[in-house]
């Protein structure tokens, strides 16, 4: 087990350790304490490695991981885990807002609250949300999974592509040519698969959740909007 | 960028550590405001005494000090840097800023009201604190920021907080888009506005509002449907705090709150400094939502 103490040495010092480790590392298993809301915690990380950071992280925390397991005792601020590749970042607090945005890949839990633009232009990325989701969530989505336990707020799904959205709360509102869909069985297993990875498996009902997406009416050119041109 | 910090009080134990832990919050928030920076504390106050917070050429501040001391009124002055606190009835209020303007035009009144003292210069953050003595002084609540200037120059009128009314200050982080139709409209209705700039018509604008008897939480409220743009405002009155975010949400904002205070930051990094925070509530606060709080 790394130990590194943000106390005492600046978070530069701690990505240069990071990015420096080869795929042969021993290195495995790192311990950040003191982050105090320090930002790009952990960015830029391709090692397969297990990070865990005590406490609260600022902004962009594990920002375009690659392959490493990253897990917050507390809050993240805004853009966590954005534009992740591969891997999984595990949120035990709160999330702001922008978490998970433009992710390629990987998984982000996050066991409390997202804010605002939560997931916005995902392309890939997998976010399990445990409580709720702020308004502009998912935005411009055009691959991936949001599943959302709680509340969605306004304008969920906003100018979809082809991202998979699912909540089981309310939604505040549907954004433009975001629609609810009917939820199949191959819906339920992909959920199925997603809560287990979030370790939900078994205790959420996957026929509790709605699904949403494209309508499709709005990212493809229709002759009948030729005028508009 | 700007920074945002806010304290409200409920321990009264705290009260001689406000500008301390304000000072500590704000030391945080330098790179997001590096050009200029202003602290409004609500410390004591006495029934029937206002205090005029006045900007002055710092040679020429013991000169002022005396020309207030020779008007035959009962006035106190305190001098911090390039700022005087003149403490008076009441009553003279409107007749000495009469007077200041007349016959001193360099001295610009920064702020007035029973318990409010506004403090802002062009600087670095940290170094403007210290220059005012932030960290020895005592209150009940207190608002600063730090500026990273966009809408209008770099000024210490254009700097955070702006006062428009007794005991209210405002601070921004954003930018108003219908800021000069407002202003307009605010000099038209009697609301003195000085600058550019856009936050102080925020300012004005809440001022007007509770001028014609609406709360500061309703004020806010309103505010939502008039002001354009996009905004994070913390706000103090003689005996309240509050804070609202725009139905978008663009500017960052945490918050935190245990039985001994309230505490805003545009960052949860100045929160850290705040005594017991690890086991505080710390949540960000939801757009179009006015909080507020008051003694």
């Amino acid at each position: 087990m790394r130990l590194f103490d943000l106390a005492d040495l600046p978070v530069r010092d701690l990505n240069q350790l990071l990015h420096n480790l080869t795929p042969e590392t021993n290195d495995t298993r790192w311990r950040i304490v003191n982050p105090e809301g320090e930002h790009n915690i952990a960015v830029g990380v391709d090692a397969n490695i297990n990070i865990e950071i005590d406490g609260h992280a600022g902004y962009f925390c594990g920002g375009m991981n690659k392959l490493a397991r990253i897990s917050i005792s507390g809050n993240a601020g805004q853009g966590v885990g954005e534009n992740m590749m591969s891997g999984a970042i595990h949120v035990q607090g709160d999330a702001s807002q922008s978490a998970g945005a433009t992710g390629r890949g990987g998984l982000l839990v996050i066991e409390g609250n997202a804010s605002a633009r939560c997931g916005i232009s995902m392309k890939g990325i997998d976010i399990v949300v445990k409580g709720e989701v702020g308004h502009l969530s998912a935005f411009m989505g055009q691959s991936g999974r949001l599943v959302v336990f709680g509340d969605a707020g306004e304008a969920l799904g906003d100018s979809l592509y082809e991202a998979h959205l699912y909540v089981r709360g309310n939604v505040a509102s549907l954004g433009a040519d975001c629609v609810e869909k009917e939820l199949r069985d191959e819906h339920r297993a992909e959920l199925h698969t997603l809560l287990e990875q979030a370790g939900e498996a078994g205790k959420v009902d996957v026929s509790s959740f709605r699904r949403y997406g494209s309508a499709r009416a709005l990212y493809n050119f229709h002759v009948d909007n030729a005028g508009a041109y | 960028m700007c920074g945002i910090a806010g304290l409200f009080l409920k321990d009264r134990n705290l009260e001689p550590d406000l500008g301390g832990m304000l000072e500590a919050m704000t030391a945080t928030l330098c790179s997001r405001g590096p050009d200029s920076a202003g602290f409004a504390i609500y410390g004591a106050g006495t029934p029937g005494f206002s205090k005029i917070t006045l900007r002055v050429d710092v040679d020429n501040a013991e000169a002022v000090a005396s020309f207030i001391a020779a008007l035959g009124i009962p006035a106190q002055c305190i001098a911090r840097d390039t700022h005087l606190v003149v403490t008076v009835p009441t009553t003279d209020v409107a007749w000495l800023r009469a007077t200041l303007t007349e016959q001193l035009p360099g001295v610009t009144v920064v702020s007035e009201g029973q318990r409010l003292e506004l403090y802002k210069e062009v600087g670095y953050p940290t170094d403007v604190a210290k220059r005012f003595g932030i960290g020895t002084m005592s209150g009940t609540h207190g608002i600063s920021h730090t500026r990273m200037a966009t809408e209008s120059a770099v000024t210490t009128d254009g700097a955070h907080p702006f006062t428009t009314g007794a005991d209210q200050c405002l601070v921004h982080n954003g930018s108003i888009s219908n800021h000069s139709s407002l202003r307009r409209e605010l000099r038209q209705d009697g609301i003195e506005i000085r600058t550019q700039n856009d936050s102080e018509v925020a300012a004005g604008y809440l001022t007007r509002a509770m001028r014609d008897g609406k709360t500061l939480g309703q004020a806010l409220e309103a505010s939502l449907s008039d002001l354009d743009g996009f905004y994070t405002f913390v706000v103090g009155t003689e005996s309240g705090f509050g804070v609202l975010r725009d139905p978008i949400a663009c500017k960052p904002a945490v918050m935190a709150e245990t039985e001994r205070y309230v505490a805003f930051a545009s960052e949860y990094k100045s929160l850290t400094r705040l005594p017991g925070i690890a086991a505080a509530r710390v949540w960000e606060p939801k757009p179009a939502t006015v909080y507020f709080w008051e003694r």
